[in-house]
C-alpha cells in the first residue's frame, strides 16, 4: 500500500537536523562558537554528565552547530547517527580505536588513499595493531586474511588510484559471515552517488574536505553508524559489550541496542583523542550538504564528458574510469554505482614524466594541487609530486605510470574544461617532440 | 539483569546502576516492536534519583526469549510474573505505547502492587488500521517505514536521543529492523495484532486505584491525544500534553521527564 515515507535526499540534505532557530528565529543553523554550555542547575549538570539527559556539555563532546551536521549526514547516508572529526584522517583513526587497539588486527583493500594506508602500514602497527592488505577484487583474499584478532574489514568505494569499485555486498556477506563489521571510505562517491549501508556496509566515514564540503574551504571529517552490525552476537568486541570502566562501567550495547558504537566513540574517543570539528567547520560544511545533490549531478555530468574528450584523444593512452568498459569493474559498477561513478579520475599520459610536467603546467583552468571534490577543478601529476622520490619501476608497483594524471572535475562549463586540456595536450605532445 | 520470567529467560535494564534489594521501583515498557533501549534516558535519571528501575524487554523482543506473548493481558500477566523474579512488591508502572496498554492491564489485575501508572503515547482503544496491518504482513520492512514516518513529528527534534549527532528516525528504524530479524517469526505483525485486539481497557482502567499521569504528544498521529479523553476520565488520570510525536521520549526526552517527574518524584 502507498504510506508516508521519510522525506527524500534532496529534502534531508536541507533541512534533516536543522530546524529555526527556537531562540532567535534565525533560518538558518546559526554557528555556535562557544566551549561550554550552561547549566540549569547542579543536578541538570549531574544528569548531563551521566547520561540520564542528552544536551550539550563541552565543545570537545558535542556542539549545536556540528551536531546538525552530524544528524544530516547520518539522515543521508541512512544511518542512526554520525560523529564529526577535525579531518577524514581522524573520522578513520576514530573508527578503528573505537573497537581495536594493542593485539588487534584489520583487514585492508590494498587501493586506499595513501594517509590511509600510512596510517595503517606505519602509525598503528607501532600501537601493535596490524594491518594485511588485500587486492580489493579479490574477494577470496578478504577471507583467507581473517585472524581470529580482526575486528574489522575496510575499504574505499572508489579505490586510489584506478577506481577499483569495492564489491560492497560481497565484502560484507564475508565481514558478517566471520562476526565482523565492513567500515568503508565513502569520500569519492558521497552518499549521493551511493549509500553503503544500503549495500551491506556498516560504518561509513568520509573527508567531508571534499564533495561534502565542496568548495575547498575547510577540513573536517565524519563517521557514520548504521546500527545495523550486531556487537553481541559477533562476541567480537568487549569494548561495546562489556563494562567499560572508563564511563561508570557502563555497557554500551545495553545503553543503545543500535547505538552503542557512536556512544563509546564519542564518550570515550571524542573525550580522550579530541580530534573534534570547530562549530565554524561544521557550518561550512552544512552549507555544501545543502547543494550536494546538485553538485555532485554536475561533477559527474562533467567528468563523463572529459572522460569521453581524453579516452578519444591521441596523446591518452588509457583512461582509468568505471564507466568505461576497459575498466576491469564496468559491470560492477553498473549496479552499484548507477548515478556515476565520481568526478576523481586519473589517465595516462603518452611519453615520460617530461609530458606530465609539461601538460601540467600548461594548464590555465585546472588548479595544480593536492586535494580533490573541489568545485573548482584540480590536477595533479604523483610522478613529480606526491610519488617524485619513486622511479619508474617503483610507480608501477603502485600503479601508476610515468604520465598518470590525476583529475577532480569541477563544476564549471564541461567545454571551458576540454579546450584547457586540449591545450595543455598539444603543449605536452610539443614536448614529447 | 537476567531474570527467569514464567520459565523462560528474561532482561531488564537496571539504569545503570545495580538493582538494590529495596526501595521505590519504577517499571519501563516500551511499545511494538521495540526494547528496553528507548528508555535510557529516563531509566538512568530514575536509577541515579533514588529508585529502583526495570526496562524490559518484552519476551521475543530483544534480550527476552521467545515466543512473544499473544495479548495484552498476558503480557500483564508476565509483567507481574517479573515483579516476582525481581523481588519487587510494588512499582510504578511506565509504559510507552503498547507497553502503555500493558502497564494498564497490570494496574488493573494487581492494584496493590501499582504505585503509580504512568501511560505515554498512549491511546484506547489502540485500533490498528486493516491497511497497516496488511502491510505488516506482507511487506514488513514497508509497514517499519511507514511506522518509522507517522511516528516522527519533527526532521530535527533537540537535544536528539540518545545524545547530539543521533538521526532519531535512523536509530527507530534500525531498532524496529533489528527486533524483526531476531524474532521468531512477523513479530511486527503480531504485536500490532495484540495493540488492535486489547478491548479490555476501559474494564482495566475501572479497576486502576493508584494514581495515573498521561503524557501525550500534540503531534501524535498514531496515538492521537484526543484518543486519550475517555480512558483519562475513567482514570481520573492527569494529563500532560507535550510537543512531539509518537516517539516522545526520542523527539522531547527532557519534557517527557519533566512530565514525569509530576507523576513520580525524585
Amino acid at each position: 500500500m502507498p504510506g508516508p515515507s521519510d522525506p527524500h535526499f534532496d529534502t534531508l540534505a536541507l533541512h534533516a537536523g536543522a530546524a529555526p532557530d527556537p531562540a532567535t528565529g534565525a533560518r538558518a543553523t546559526p554557528i555556535h562558537l562557544t566551549t561550554s554550555f550552561v547549566f540549569e542547575s547542579s543536578e541538570h549538570a549531574a544528569s548531563l554528565f551521566n547520561m540520564e539527559r542528552a544536551g550539550h556539555v563541552y565543545s570537545r563532546i558535542s556542539n549545536p552547530t556540528t551536531a546538525v551536521f552530524e544528524e544530516r549526514l547520518a539522515a543521508l547516508e541512512g544511518g542512526v547517527g554520525a560523529i564529526a572529526t577535525a579531518s577524514g584522517q581522524a573520522a578513520l583513526h576514530l573508527a578503528i580505536a573505537t573497537i581495536a587497539g594493542a593485539g588487534s588486527h584489520i583487514v585492508a583493500s590494498a587501493a586506499l588513499y595513501g594517509g590511509s594506508h600510512n596510517l595503517l602500514s606505519y602509525t598503528l602497527s607501532r600501537f601493535g595493531i596490524e594491518t594485511t592488505f588485500v587486492k580489493p577484487r579479490d574477494i577470496d583474499a578478504w577471507r583467507a586474511a581473517i585472524r581470529p584478532n580482526t575486528k574489522l574489514l575496510f575499504g574505499e568505494t572508489l579505490g586510489n588510484p584506478g577506481l577499483d569499485v569495492l564489491d560492497i555486498p560481497r565484502v560484507s556477506a564475508i565481514a558478517h559471515d566471520a562476526g565482523l563489521p565492513l567500515l568503508v571510505d565513502s569520500t569519492f562517491t558521497t552518499p549521493w552517488l551511493q549509500q553503503p549501508f544500503k549495500l551491506g556496509a556498516d560504518l561509513v566515514f568520509h573527508s567531508a574536505t571534499k564533495f561534502l564540503s565542496g568548495h575547498g574551504t575547510v577540513v573536517g571529517g565524519v563517521l557514520a553508524d548504521s546500527g545495523r552490525f550486531d556487537w553481541e552476537r559477533s562476541g567480537r568486541f568487549p569494548e561495546l559489550t562489556a563494562p567499560y570502566a572508563g564511563f561508570h562501567d557502563m555497557v554500551f550495547t545495553e545503553e543503545s541496542t543500535v547505538g552503542a558504537f557512536l556512544l563509546r566513540a564519542r564518550r570515550e574517543g571524542l573525550r580522550d583523542f579530541g580530534a573534534c570539528m570547530s562549530p565554524h567547520t561544521a557550518w561550512l560544511i552544512l552549507q555544501g550538504l545543502e547543494t550536494l545533490p546538485l553538485r555532485m549531478e554536475r561533477h559527474v555530468a562533467n567528468a563523463r564528458k572529459v572522460v569521453q574528450f581524453l579516452a578519444s584523444h591521441p596523446m591518452v593512452a588509457q583512461v582509468g574510469y568505471p564507466e568505461l568498459e576497459a575498466h576491469p569493474d564496468h559491470a560492477l559498477a553498473k549496479t552499484l554505482l548507477p548515478r556515476g561513478c565520481g568526478s576523481v579520475f586519473s589517465f595516462d599520459l603518452r611519453g615520460a614524466r617530461a609530458q606530465g610536467v609539461a601538460f601540467i603546467e600548461a594548464l590555465q583552468l585546472f588548479s595544480h594541487l593536492a586535494n580533490v571534490g573541489d568545485c573548482r577543478s584540480l590536477v595533479i601529476h604523483p610522478a613529480s609530486t606526491t610519488h617524485f622520490r619513486m622511479d619508474d619501476a617503483a610507480l608501477a608497483v603502485a600503479g601508476i605510470g610515468p604520465g598518470t594524471i590525476r583529475l577532480s572535475i569541477g563544476l564549471e562549463d564541461a567545454d571551458d574544461l576540454i579546450a584547457d586540456l586540449k591545450a595543455a595536450l598539444k603543449v605536452a605532445e610539443r614536448a614529447a617532440a | 539483569m537476567r531474570l527467569q520470567v514464567q520459565g523462560r529467560a528474561a532482561y531488564a535494564y537496571t539504569g545503570g546502576k545495580p538493582f538494590a534489594s529495596d526501595g521505590p521501583c519504577v517499571v519501563f515498557v516500551h511499545g511494538a516492536l521495540n526494547d528496553h533501549s528507548v528508555w535510557t534516558l529516563l531509566a538512568r535519571w530514575y536509577a541515579h534519583h533514588g529508585h529502583r528501575v526495570l526496562a524490559v524487554d518484552q519476551p521475543g523482543h530483544g534480550r527476552s526469549d521467545g515466543p512473544a506473548l499473544a495479548s495484552v493481558e498476558a503480557l500483564a500477566d508476565w509483567l507481574l510474573a517479573l515483579l516476582d523474579a525481581a523481588g519487587v512488591q510494588d512499582a510504578h508502572l511506565v509504559g510507552h505505547s503498547m507497553g502503555s496498554l500493558v502497564a494498564l492491564e497490570a494496574a488493573a489485575r494487581a492494584p496493590a502492587r501499582a504505585a503509580g501508572l504512568v501511560m505515554v503515547g498512549t491511546a484506547y482503544p489502540m485500533k490498528v488500521s486493516d491497511a497497516l496491518l496488511t502491510t505488516a504482513r506482507d511487506d514488513p520492512a514497508r509497514a517499519i517505514a511507514m511506522v518509522n514516518a507517522f511516528s516522527h513529528s519533527s526532521l530535527a527534534s533537540k537535544p536528539s536521543y540518545p545524545g547530539p549527532g543521533a538521526w532519531l528516525r535512523g536509530g527507530s528504524s534500525a531498532l524496529m529492523h533489528r527486533i524483526q530479524s531476531d524474532a521468531e517469526g512477523n513479530l511486527f505483525e503480531h504485536d500490532f495484532r495484540v495493540c488492535d485486539a486489547y478491548a479490555g481497557g476501559m474494564e482495566a482502567a475501572a479497576r486502576v486505584t493508584c494514581k495515573a499521569h498521561l503524557i501525550v504528544g500534540s503531534r501524535d498521529v498514531m496515538t492521537p491525544a484526543k484518543a486519550t479523553k475517555e480512558l483519562a476520565g475513567t482514570l481520573n488520570a492527569a494529563v500532560s500534553r507535550i510537543v512531539s510525536g509518537h516517539a516522545l521520549m526520542q523527539e522531547a526526552p527532557d519534557a517527557v521527564l519533566n512530565a514525569m517527574r509530576q507523576a513520580i518524584p525524585a
